[in-house]
């Protein structure tokens, strides 16, 4: 076997012994976890996992997440396409200071942004709603997609467009029909970001939300209780945050794979 | 690449641009509200100009924790990015390989901040966590919650485990986007291993590594939840953070005036040296581009 391939196993080794530790852990009881050392689960138990399944407080997290992270990477990727496109091929006023403006937005320390955050979106009558965390994430995500997919599209040639407009194609059909195939790649790893940034945010979502649109991360914070962390339901439910966002780049992975083919035009 | 002069090119952006201005411009306003004003209560706040600036400015333990941190994002660039793209390399460009490493990539992102933490405390326990057994069998005596060097190792064992995925699938993506005329090109050229990666890849990936570099930088100066959870900012003072120290000041003594105050400063730290970040990357090799 090449070294390459031996340092990549070493590698996605060291990913996942963390990761196996929590799986461990999801498939035991809090007293057998803090009881005994063991490297796998001597007394297998699903009752962490059933605890999540039976109780709505529980699900209703997940159910919730996946409802305004969704939003928020259809919301984004839509606003950043042709907005990236834009900053890749053409000059107009205030275009260098609005791209990196835009950037700027993901520099502030979050803790005493809060409160205006709040007074904000309760003005619009947006609190506990997913459309009002599917926003407030795009103040994140949206200026991560545009770069992203700024990088890509800088990375197909001029020609591509000119010879499309010298053939009748017009904007809009020509985008979806022959670039954004190009920059599959690019918009593979972009919806991947978009995703995983809105699902692992805490803040911003647990302080725009009360109970209806409560996101998983924020209900996970109810395992502590007076007795202590209840380690076994935590680990149980942080198998289950991994999962949809699994799913996702499991879609995903043929167009970060196949990357850029120069086909037609 | 010339770009075309375009003034109807507003019209693509302008979605993006009210989007964001909508959560960005009027919380950022009241933010500097707070920064000039001693707040009493609701109603009652007093004007006070620039006194909250020059209190945080003079804090000698806001020196201490801003220094830790360029310390800590200093170290997180230098271990996250040389080795991310060393993986990225490394990884299979066809088959299955491809489509494991990639999902098993992704995994450690996903799991929500506060969660690694509380991961991360059981995992490095010396009596019931797989490192901290694994590491005081073989005789060494590790103990994050006491020393500040055992600490400070935790703290980045996690943070590159956490975050080197995002600058390998950045990498990743990057290279891939490079077309296969460029790898034929330099097969006929007999190039050896290294020319290929100093004058194809590593140009081609400029774009992703510029992002994965900002990206690191700020949000490793910005990390907060993942440290604190694990060792509450000690032993000592030794992992506080700016955040950590930010939010003492913010939630523990309730002083909305010189909190507002910090996150401004802090704010323009990051802006200030993610500026800088950016023009040297956009300038460095430009000449043997294209």
């Amino acid at each position: 076997m090449k070294w390459r391939t031996i340092g990549l196993i070493l590698y996605l080794a060291f990913l996942l012994l963390p990761i196996y530790w929590m799986l461990n852990m999801s498939l035991r009881t809090n007293a057998n976890i803090l009881g005994e050392f063991s490297l796998y689960p001597t007394q297998p138990t699903l009752a962490n996992y059933l605890k999540i399944f039976t109780d709505p407080a529980w699900y209703s997290g997940y159910i919730n997440s996946i409802i305004y992270v969704s939003m928020n990477t259809v919301i984004s990727l839509l606003v950043s396409l042709p907005a990236a496109y834009a900053f890749s091929r053409y000059r107009f006023l205030g275009d260098k200071h609005m791209f990196f403006w835009l950037l700027t937005n993901r520099m502030a320390p979050p803790a005493v942004f809060l409160l205006p955050f709040f007074q904000l979106y309760s003005t619009f009558q947006l609190i506990d709603t997913h459309i009002a965390v599917a926003l407030a994430h795009c103040l994140f995500n949206v200026p991560l997609a545009v770069w992203i997919l700024e990088g890509f599209m800088s990375g197909v040639p001029r020609e591509i467009d000119e010879t499309a407009y010298l053939d009748g194609y017009r904007f809009p059909r020509f985008f979806i029909t022959i670039f954004l195939p190009l920059i599959r790649a690019g918009v593979g790893v972009t919806a991947f970001f978009c995703f995983m940034f809105s699902w692992v945010e805490l803040l911003l979502a647990r302080t725009l939300t009360t109970t209806a649109a409560k996101p998983i991360a924020a209900v996970m914070t109810r395992t502590v209780s007076a007795t202590g962390l209840d380690w076994g339901l935590l680990a149980a439910a942080g198998i289950l945050t991994i999962l949809p966002g699994a799913l996702v780049i499991w879609f995903v992975r043929n167009y970060m794979a196949k990357g850029f083919a120069l086909g037609r035009v | 690449m010339n770009k075309v002069d375009n003034q109807k090119a507003w019209f693509l952006v302008l979605p993006v641009f009210l989007l964001v201005a909508f959560s960005a411009i009027i919380p950022l306003i009241t933010v500097v509200n707070y920064s000039v004003q001693d707040i009493f209560g609701p109603g009652q706040r007093v004007f006070v100009g620039a006194e909250w600036f020059e209190e945080i400015l003079s804090d000698p333990r806001l020196h201490a924790s801003l220094w830790r941190q360029f310390l800590f994002s200093g170290l997180v660039l230098l271990i996250e990015i040389p080795l991310g793209v060393l993986i990225a390399l490394a990884m299979p460009t066809r088959g299955w390989g491809v489509s494991i490493s990639l999902v098993l990539l992704a995994l450690p992102l996903l799991i929500p901040w506060n969660v690694i933490g509380t991961i991360w405390i059981i995992f490095t326990r010396p009596d019931i966590g797989l490192f901290g057994v694994t590491i005081n069998r073989l005789g060494i005596a590790f103990d994050h919650t006491a020393a500040s060097l055992d600490a400070w190792i935790t703290v980045m064992l996690m943070e590159v485990w956490h975050w080197t995925p995002l600058v390998v699938l950045l990498a990743y993506a990057g290279l891939r986007a490079i077309p296969e005329a460029y790898y034929q090109a330099a097969q006929i050229d007999s190039a050896s291993r290294w020319s290929t990666f100093r004058y194809i890849q590593l140009p081609k990936m400029r774009g992703v590594l510029t992002i994965a570099i900002l990206l690191r930088f700020m949000d490793s100066f910005l990390i907060y939840a993942e440290p604190f959870v694990l060792t509450g900012g000690g032993p000592g003072n030794s992992t506080t953070f700016l955040s950590i120290h930010l939010v003492k000041i913010a939630v523990g003594q309730f002083d909305l005036g010189p909190a507002a105050a910090f996150s401004l400063i802090y704010f323009l730290i990051i802006l200030l040296l993610s500026w800088l970040f950016y023009q040297v990357l956009q300038n460095v090799g430009r000449g043997e581009q294209g």
